[in-house]
């Protein structure tokens, strides 16, 4: 049986996230290109969710380990800045294995403006269903998390806390 | 085929066999792979400097928030001022990194040594006059209502600074506020919402976030009288102009204050940028000494 060339893209898009280990970094929208150049040489594009995020120097490691094993030689993985990450980019695949795995997934992000961002005094308007039992009757806890990219709620109904990623 | 037990191996084992400089954030290049070409008509000093502006004033209000984790008020709210504070952490690499990429290092990078990172050797090996935050990140917290009536004033100016600065001619400035203008709305209000709470809240709370806003006002004096610097790049289309964002600043403190049931103090007459130039109090020397000292007395250490 002839080795059918693994194609670049595949490589990559299986490589999973170091927080969220059961989703990939493409079903997180983090992954924004993968191409071949003329020359052979395989680039990899990656966006960060959040300016601190510690884990880019990872996905980047992890990333050209799996395309090196797979026998591309010559990797180059690139962050990218713009445009800026969204929650709206985590797949539809995304967001239902972020269900199964107990946390909820974002709404849609804010509508973006040019102008000032408007002041939010009252409480987060953010909803989320519980992961855990389905109740829409759930509570913010706090808008900060273990994660940046997550927020932590609880749910009136069963009354398990659980996490949820922020639209952004 | 190798699979390593912890993310953390990875990333020491992407390092290979020399190992990490002990005191750096170590990850990599916050800008690998960006594009850092400076665009034409701009100046690279001048760019580099006002990213130190900006990235200076991200690292040291990072640095004082991180003193509140083991002290806040509630686990919640330790949780979250380490994420505001990582949050910040990450701008300042990013404009630290661009500081560097157009070659402002100053005297760090000869008492750095050749191998540590440009954004590393900013912020660890610069000494304070060398810093161009403002009076108003660098200032102490006596107590919790001052760390949240501070965190809502800098997050404002920030927040109305990135706003303008998404459509700065400098693409890289451009990127990392329209990346930070999401960050700093979460951080705004969240500060906002606490100023709310506490203000208007019990006899005690009221009365030490009365005295919080007394303390922290003064320090808006400095913070929109531009510099040179901020002038020629605002001509260029490349900076804010601190002056332009004044009315909007007050418009939103004012907001929350009204609503915290707490008077606005009148608005401080404006004075030279000192910070921006380098000229700082004792502050901001005692918070680098915590910063940067196990750094500059082990150097070249490694792990």
């Amino acid at each position: 049986m002839s080795a059918v060339p693994p194609d670049p893209r595949s490589v990559a898009g299986q490589v999973t996230d170091p927080e969220l280990p059961t989703l990939t970094l493409a079903d997180l929208g983090v992954l924004r290109d993968v191409r071949t150049e003329a020359d052979g040489a395989v680039v990899v594009e990656i966006t960060p969710t959040y300016s601190g995020c510690p884990a880019m120097g990872v996905m980047r490691a992890d990333l050209l380990r799996a395309l090196h094993e797979a026998g591309f030689g010559d990797v180059d993985v690139r962050t990218v800045l713009s445009p800026a990450w969204t929650s709206d980019w985590i797949s539809a695949e995304g967001r239902r294995k972020l269900a199964a795995a107990g946390i909820a997934p974002p709404g849609s992000a804010p509508v973006r403006t040019d102008g000032p961002v408007p002041l939010q005094l009252g409480p987060p308007r953010r909803t989320a269903d519980c992961p855990l039992c389905g109740s829409p009757d759930t509570e913010e806890l706090s808008e900060f998390g273990s994660t940046a990219c997550k927020a932590l709620r609880r749910c009136r109904s069963c009354r398990e806390p659980f996490e949820h990623v922020k639209e952004i | 085929m190798v699979h390593e037990e912890t993310v953390y191996d990875a990333l020491a084992n992407a390092h290979g066999e020399a190992g990490r400089w002990a005191f750096g954030t170590g990850f990599d290049d916050p800008l690998a792979g960006v594009d850092t070409t400076v665009p034409g008509g701009i100046d690279p000093a001048d760019l580099g400097t006002y990213c130190l502006m900006l990235g200076d004033d991200a690292l040291v209000l990072a640095q004082r928030l991180t003193e509140w984790v083991t002290r806040a008020p509630e686990l919640e709210e330790e949780v979250a001022i380490g994420n505001i504070a990582l949050d910040l952490l990450g701008q300042a690499r990013l404009l630290l990194a661009r500081a560097g990429s157009v070659g402002v290092l100053g005297r760090s990078r000869e008492r750095a040594g050749a191998t540590i990172p440009d954004e590393d050797a900013l912020a660890y090996f610069r000494d304070p006059d060398e810093f161009h935050s403002t009076a108003l990140v660098a200032a102490p917290d006596t107590d919790f209502a001052q760390a949240v009536v501070r965190l809502l004033a800098a997050a404002t100016v920030r927040l109305a600074v990135f706003s303008r600065l998404r459509s700065s001619r400098d693409p890289v400035l451009a990127a990392i506020a329209a990346k930070g203008v999401h960050e700093l709305a979460y951080h705004r209000d969240h500060a906002a919402r606490w100023v709310v709470r506490l203000g208007d809240g019990t006899e005690e709370s009221h009365r030490r976030t009365r005295s919080a806003v007394d303390a922290v006002w003064p320090l808006l004096a400095e913070l929109f009288t531009p510099t040179d610097v901020e002038t020629r790049l605002a001509a260029a289309g490349v900076a804010v102009d601190p002056a332009g964002v004044r009315d909007e600043v007050r418009d939103v403190l004012g907001q929350v204050l009204g609503r915290a049931a707490l008077p606005v103090p009148a608005w401080p007459v404006g004075t030279p940028p000192r910070g921006r130039r380098g000229q700082h109090g004792p502050e901001l020397a005692e918070l680098l000494g915590t910063l940067q000292g196990l750094a500059r007395q082990h150097p070249a250490a490694t792990w």
